[in-house]
């Protein structure tokens, strides 16, 4: 249970963490917090092979497409590797 | 309820705003207040759609104007822009927040931004029984304490909580201040002492003092928000000082919290509602664990393998449906206009009125309200199995499944839908592209929008296909529809390259829980959407229709539509042109020209130039057309021009004719070289 930090399109389905750090412009920030991914949100990934990540973060499900996903920083909680 | 007082300025109309999350319920809570009496329009210079609608409560008119479903009230897309200017320059009476029970904590988020914007607000509490079913138990009043707004349970799809909601957003109106002022959320010590030195200078600005709360200006200015500083700037007096202070907080707070100001501040706003959260909200198991049965569904649905399948079953679902009971209920309208159109020209011979007029009357007016009607079957039909797919949740993960297949040709997932639409219908078609958010993407998908062969192209098929091809109709066919989904293609990644350079924009979407929509809720989607379809294309259908009779009656005396009408002039000037397409004959180019007002017309139109109809027309066309020159003609039918309705949805959604004109011209020129190239190729391997 290191602190290392992974990209968010990394994180295998089944697997939790804790949201860390945004790295990308002013706009898609905004939207991404709007949207609740807030520093030490919770998140569980549900789907992640090919194409967009569906994730569940505070009850909702979201399509991420692979880009913005490899843009959110996070810390692995449990489920990895 | 104690003594009402009447504020004078608003004695008889109550404005109501609806806000909420996307997939917060906020539609039903529209119908429920509003029924069926809605209006759907355009919000001024964008092309969101602005729906309104009106209630009666207590002999009073309240007007209902339902904002874009939003996550926030931020600048980030024309939808919060939308929804901001509204309350900011309307300052509606009240604010519905329509709030999803079973999803407190995000929804709150906006909520806070309408506390921070201190207008009136009133929290409907949504799908309360959803919450139930999730072992979600919220305390109300203890909600209402410390947010210090009222706060309605409701279901609205039961029409539950309704009455009670009106009236507590219609007294709330009437009460002065009753309500104490609950929680103020505090963005941190070092954060709000920088708010307060921005506001004291906003406080001293004679225009800007007025136009907003103090605090909020501030905020946003604090959060970087393009439209505040632009604000600041064009209507400040003291624009200098203020943005000056603002640039000095900025910079402070990012050297002392080692953040932007926007996260620090959308941080605290979430802290402020956690701890609202866990003061009234009680559940059994946290949000992030629970596996639903959405998600049951959706690891099928949206799967690798037979995601696509199911999908393309889906799509193939909504024709067989459109058209199986679409195309009799149209047919039965042609059959009764037909009817009506004998009778009423024999009723006018009889008492004695002119060829001439009854000509107008018959083939013009009530010609033009046939072709409007036989539309209405299969439009209507279409958009209720759109919307329930829509209502349902399904819409968004066909989004999911077709983004990477999008990505290809530089659009996204989102894009996919208004192109399915448009097999139906382009009008339509072009019309959904309104939910996509990123405006390059919106635009290239209207683009190639007419190149979609909609159902009104299928009949000059059948007719050429049926004539030429008996033995390979399928397979002609669906070449001519694989060409138009192709040039679609080839079309979306030339533009992406090099009118809308740039990347694909990145898919954020939420994959809203699957739910069975109401009847009620799907045919009031349906039948605004109709409506809406109508009354635009309607009256442009028929328009054109009476343009097309003048052109084929005059100059006065002659044949209809015949060589010497103007028409028929109008077609011989172009013959020359489709020469080297292997048509060059009057009758194909009349039929064009009348194609561009519906393409389905192109058929009528020939049966009418060779005065022949049904079996015998296609006698007529075999004699008088080769296997390659209908092969070709068909490509153009295909390629070469959106017809009126859709160039009026273009213009619309567009919001620009130079957009326009450019869409119907390259369709033209792809159309005329396409045909050249399959008629010429084609010669050449004929004659090889």
């Amino acid at each position: 249970m290191g602190k290392e930090l992974l990209t968010l399109a990394l994180l295998p389905p089944g697997c939790k963490a804790r949201v860390r750090e945004i790295v990308g412009g002013y706009g898609l920030r905004g939207r991404l917090l709007e949207l609740g991914f807030v520093k030490g949100t919770n998140l569980r990934v549900l789907k992640n092979n090919r194409g967009p990540l569906i994730i569940s973060i505070d009850g909702v499900r979201l399509a991420l497409g692979r880009g913005v996903a490899n843009k959110i920083l996070v810390e692995p909680i449990e489920g990895v590797g | 309820m104690g003594a009402i007082q009447v504020n004078k300025k608003y004695n008889d109309k109550l404005i109501i705003a609806l806000a909420g999350n996307p997939n917060c319920g906020k539609t039903s809570i529209f119908n429920a207040l509003t029924g069926a009496r809605q209006h759907v329009g355009n919000w001024p210079g964008v092309t969101v759609e602005k729906k309104e609608g009106r209630l009666i409560h207590e002999g009073k008119l309240i007007h209902v104007i339902d904002l874009p479903g939003t996550y926030s009230l931020g600048a980030f897309s024309e939808d919060e822009k939308v929804a901001r200017d509204f309350i900011l320059n309307e300052r509606p009476d009240v604010v519905i927040d329509v709030v999803n029970a079973s999803n407190l904590e995000r929804n709150l988020y906006l909520t806070i931004q309408f506390l921070e914007m201190d207008v009136p607000v009133v929290i409907a509490l949504n799908m309360m029984d959803e919450a139930r079913a999730q072992n979600i138990e919220i305390d109300v009043e203890r909600l209402s304490r410390l947010l210090g707004v009222p706060v309605v349970p409701t279901i609205a799809i039961r029409d539950e909580g309704i009455k009670e909601l009106i009236e507590e957003a219609t007294s709330i109106f009437y009460r002065e201040n009753t309500v104490e002022k609950g929680l103020s959320i505090t963005y941190g010590r070092e954060v709000d002492d920088e708010i307060k030195k921005i506001k004291a200078i906003i406080k001293d600005d004679p225009i800007l003092k007025k136009k907003f709360n103090h605090k909020w200006l501030a905020i946003k200015l604090l959060e970087g928000d393009d439209q505040a500083i632009e604000e600041v700037s064009t209507s400040s007096f003291k624009d200098n000082a203020i943005l000056e202070q603002v640039h000095k907080s900025v910079s402070h707070l990012k050297e002392v919290l080692g953040d932007e100001p926007a996260a620090i501040i959308a941080d605290r706003r979430y802290a402020f509602i956690k701890g609202v959260a866990r003061r009234v909200v009680k559940k059994s198991s946290s949000l992030e664990e629970r596996v639903t049965l959405s998600d049951r569904i959706d690891s099928v649905v949206t799967s690798r393998i037979v995601g696509i399948p199911i999908f393309l079953l889906c799509m193939l679902g909504i024709f067989v449906f459109t058209f199986a009971l679409g195309e009799p209920a149209s047919s039965g309208i042609e059959l009764f206009f037909e009817s009506l159109t004998r009778t009423i020209s024999r009723g006018l011979r009889d008492v004695g009125a002119s060829e001439l007029l009854i000509s107008f009357l018959v083939d013009g007016v009530i010609g033009g309200v046939g072709s409007v009607l036989v539309f209405i079957p299969p439009i209507f039909l279409l958009f209720l199995a759109i919307s329930f797919l829509e209502d349902c949740g399904y819409m968004a993960r066909a989004a999911y499944i077709m983004d990477r297949t999008m990505n290809l040709i530089g659009l996204q997932g989102k894009s996919f839908i208004p192109l399915i639409i448009g097999f139906g219908c382009n009008v339509p078609g072009v019309m959904a592209t309104r939910t996509l958010k990123d405006k390059k993407e919106k635009l290239n998908t209207i683009l190639i929008s007419p190149l979609i062969p909609c159902s009104a192209r299928l009949p000059v098929y059948m007719l050429f296909v049926g004539a030429f091809f008996p033995a390979n109709k399928g397979l002609v066919l669906f070449s001519i529809y694989l060409m138009g989904i192709i040039l679609a293609m080839i079309m979306g990644r030339l533009f992406r390259k090099f009118l809308f350079e740039g990347e694909t924009s990145p898919l954020v979407m939420e994959l809203p829980p699957y739910r069975l929509p109401t009847l009620k809720g799907t045919f009031i989607h349906m039948w605004a959407r109709g409506n809406d379809f109508l009354q635009r294309a309607g009256t442009i259908i028929f328009g054109a229709a009476i343009l097309m009779w003048f052109l084929s009656n005059l100059p006065l005396g002659v044949e209809y539509a015949g060589e010497n009408s103007l028409i028929g002039r109008l077609g011989a000037v172009i013959v020359p042109v489709l020469k080297p397409l292997g048509f060059g004959s009057w009758q194909a180019a009349v039929a064009l020209i009348f194609g561009v007002f519906a393409k389905e017309v192109i058929v009528s139109t020939l049966s009418i130039l060779y005065g022949v109809g049904g079996a015998d027309l296609t006698s007529v066309i075999i004699n008088n057309w080769t296997p390659l020159s209908a092969y070709a003609f068909m490509i153009m039918v295909l390629i070469y021009s959106p017809c009126v309705a859709t160039i009026a949805a273009i213009k619309r959604e567009t919001n620009s004719w130079g957009w326009t004109i450019f869409t119907m011209a390259y369709n033209l020129i792809l159309g005329w070289t396409m045909a050249f190239l399959v008629f010429n190729i084609g010669r050449l391997i004929v004659k090889g």
